[in-house]
């Protein structure tokens, strides 16, 4: 989980506008994306809605931004009814997943596009994009067309023609999802850095359970258009609220224990997250290894046991239990 | 980054005159086309605009052809008619295209539109005069019923035979093929765009004026470009529907190399023959001039 150190992020946050979805439906014919949603965003938060596919969370995004109306329910953006309101007039900045910028417009154009739009003189306009260019690393790179960018930069871009309209709410609808992995986390970390720093509320929107307990204040759970568990990523990971959100939040194991030690039989079932498993202890329950990944730090390897397949992630080291392997699997205390 | 994507020299020195060659003899049969089609009869037309009847070298047939009032009424019609139908059928075509495009797929509107293009865009020739000929005629069927309401189109001096009339004929087909041209690059524009133009405040006029019409100009251009070139060519409409009344740079032609007005003015006619080819030619310079202006900001 990545925290970055502000100092004066308290006072920061103070600038921020709270957002409200309200009882927020939107209805395909007979199909229901959004069921009532009830959601609130702390001024200055960073929350991230997080779902599989077709949970509802991008059309909860669009309904804030303004390009869906909701079949019923209502939308505040700092205490204000903004349901009726066009996107044009919502205050609210967006970075999409991808390929967004404008491809005849150079990256300081894009950035000072929004200010054009409010009659921003040229003079300021240029100031700003490059203040906020040079804030997301590209201060050097201003004159360049989105072509000449690499999707890593086109993302910075985009997120500098959000900020550039000093919105009072930043959306962000998967925008790390095209970018590859070690570029993923370099913005993921700039992203709330940036959040931080301009203290602006904002929705990030992500499939990838990673990215939301790493950046978010709060991680909002969605499964087919119902709010699943919302609190802060280690509320979610360690004590998920259902059984949806234990599943799709990591990998969860439900494993019949008595005391300390795993037993076949037990009374009681405890949810361990595979982190909470160890293998090899003399104590521990027999299985056999079926699969074993090597996930760079951990390894993590499913074990086949008579309380059913455990996954069980170990720090990677020599001797671990190769696939087909007797070993067995017991409790961290 | 920039070093992973540059591929290795040197099996790509060893392969590449391969490949060069064999895409050249792929390009064969074409090119042979061209000398066939478009070089022969370009040097026939050359040669002969350049020569007197016995196949002397002048400058004289080219003089005419420029000088000549009637072949300059000819050039002054051909090209107002042009470029006013190419406009005329730009305009509506993208706004119809457009229509089309935002309409629901699968919707009546976009099935009937699509199919009426493709089938319009290519009715031409002597079957649309005579189309308009029955419509628009001094006893056309539009003309009796706009007079049974009240609108006498040849009392307010219209003529299907005039330039007017010959306009409303190609635009009859300049709009469909505008549509069938321009609608891949109206599909080509992405929707985020419109989105984040929103979202950054514009109106729809601001989206279109700043991001959509600088994106498709050069699709913009090189289709007018078409519509123009398909009037200025048209050859079989304009004489079927005004008997050779109007005179057009076609229908010119035409006329010398037939001997039709006065006779041996066969080169004269050639002579007006590389006159379009180069109204085309500078017409082409501009479109190219666009399209290096567009080449700044798209992906090489």
């Amino acid at each position: 989980m990545t925290r970055v150190a502000t100092p004066d992020t308290a006072d920061e946050t103070a600038r921020g506008t709270t957002v409200e979805f309200r009882g927020v439906q939107r209805a395909y014919g007979s199909t229901l994306a959004l069921d009532g949603l009830d959601l609130t965003l702390r001024a200055g938060e960073l929350l991230a809605l997080l779902g599989p596919s077709g949970c509802g969370k991008t059309t909860a995004l669009r309904l804030l931004a303004g390009f869906d109306k909701p079949t019923a329910g209502e939308i505040l953006i700092g205490g204000k009814d903004v349901t009726g309101v066009p996107a044009a007039k919502r205050d609210a900045g967006m970075v999409f997943q991808a390929y967004s910028l404008f491809p005849t417009m150079t990256a300081a154009e894009n950035v000072a596009f929004g200010m054009r739009m409010r009659k921003v003189a040229a003079a300021e306009r240029k100031r700003r994009a490059d203040e906020l260019l040079e804030l997301v690393g590209l201060g050097s790179r201003g004159g360049s067309y989105p072509h000449e960018l690499s999707g890593g930069q086109q993302q910075r871009v985009a997120l500098a023609r959000a900020l550039a309209i000093r919105p009072s709410v930043l959306l962000l609808d998967e925008p790390l999802s095209a970018l590859d992995a070690r570029v993923r986390v370099q913005l993921r970390d700039e992203i709330r850095r940036l959040q931080l720093a301009e203290g602006i509320t904002t929705l990030f929107v992500t499939h990838d359970q990673s990215e939301a307990l790493a950046v978010a204040d709060r991680v909002a759970v969605l499964n087919a258009g119902h709010m699943e568990q919302i609190g802060p990523p280690q509320e979610v990971y360690t004590r998920p609220a259902t059984p949806f959100v234990a599943e799709f939040v990591g990998v969860m194991n439900e494993v019949p224990v008595d005391g300390h030690r795993i037993v076949v039989g037990a009374a009681e079932n405890r949810q361990v997250r595979p982190e909470g498993l160890g293998v090899g202890s003399s104590d521990g329950l027999p299985g056999t290894v079926l699969t074993s990944t090597f996930l760079g730090p951990v390894t993590r390897l499913v074990v086949s046991t008579a309380a059913g397949e455990l996954t069980v992630d170990v720090v990677s080291r020599a001797g671990l239990p190769g696939i087909g392997e007797a070993t067995t699997v017991s409790l961290i205390a | 980054m920039t070093a992973l994507l540059e591929p290795p020299a040197a099996p790509v020195e060893t392969v590449r005159p391969v490949r060069d060659r064999r895409a050249v003899l792929g390009l064969l049969p074409f090119a042979a086309y061209l000398l066939v089609f478009l070089g022969g009869p370009l040097y026939f037309v050359i040669t002969g605009a350049l020569t007197d009847a016995d196949g002397r070298p002048t400058f004289q047939n080219v003089i005419t052809s420029i000088t000549e009032p009637q072949y300059r009424l000819a050039f002054t019609s051909s090209l107002l008619l042009s470029a006013v139908t190419a406009l005329i059928g730009a305009v509506f075509g993208v706004f119809l295209a457009q229509a089309v495009i935002t309409s629901r797929a699968g919707s009546p509107l976009r099935r009937i539109v699509s199919t009426a293009s493709g089938v319009l865009a290519y009715f031409g020739g002597v079957p649309l005069a005579f189309a308009f000929i029955g419509a628009l005629g001094q006893t056309g069927l539009a003309t009796l019923f706009l007079r049974g309401i009240g609108i006498d189109l040849y009392a307010a001096g219209f003529r299907i035979d005039s330039l007017t009339g010959l306009g409303l004929t190609y635009i009859y087909f300049q709009i469909p093929l505008m549509v069938i041209l321009i609608t891949p690059a109206l599909e080509g524009l992405l929707p985020q765009w419109r989105e984040a133009a929103e979202n950054l405040g514009a109106s729809a006029w601001s989206y279109w004026r700043h991001i959509a019409l600088p994106v498709l100009a050069p699709a913009l251009g090189g289709a007018t470009l078409v519509l123009f070139g398909n009037s200025f060519a048209a050859y079989a409409t304009a004489l079927a529907l005004t008997s050779g009344s109007i005179p057009l740079v076609t229908t010119s032609i035409a006329s010398a190399l037939s001997g039709n007005v006065l006779a041996n003015q066969q080169n004269v006619g050639l002579a007006l023959g590389l006159d379009m080819v180069v109204v085309i030619g500078i017409v082409m310079v501009g479109y190219l001039l666009l399209q290096r202006r567009a080449a700044k900001w798209t992906a090489r």
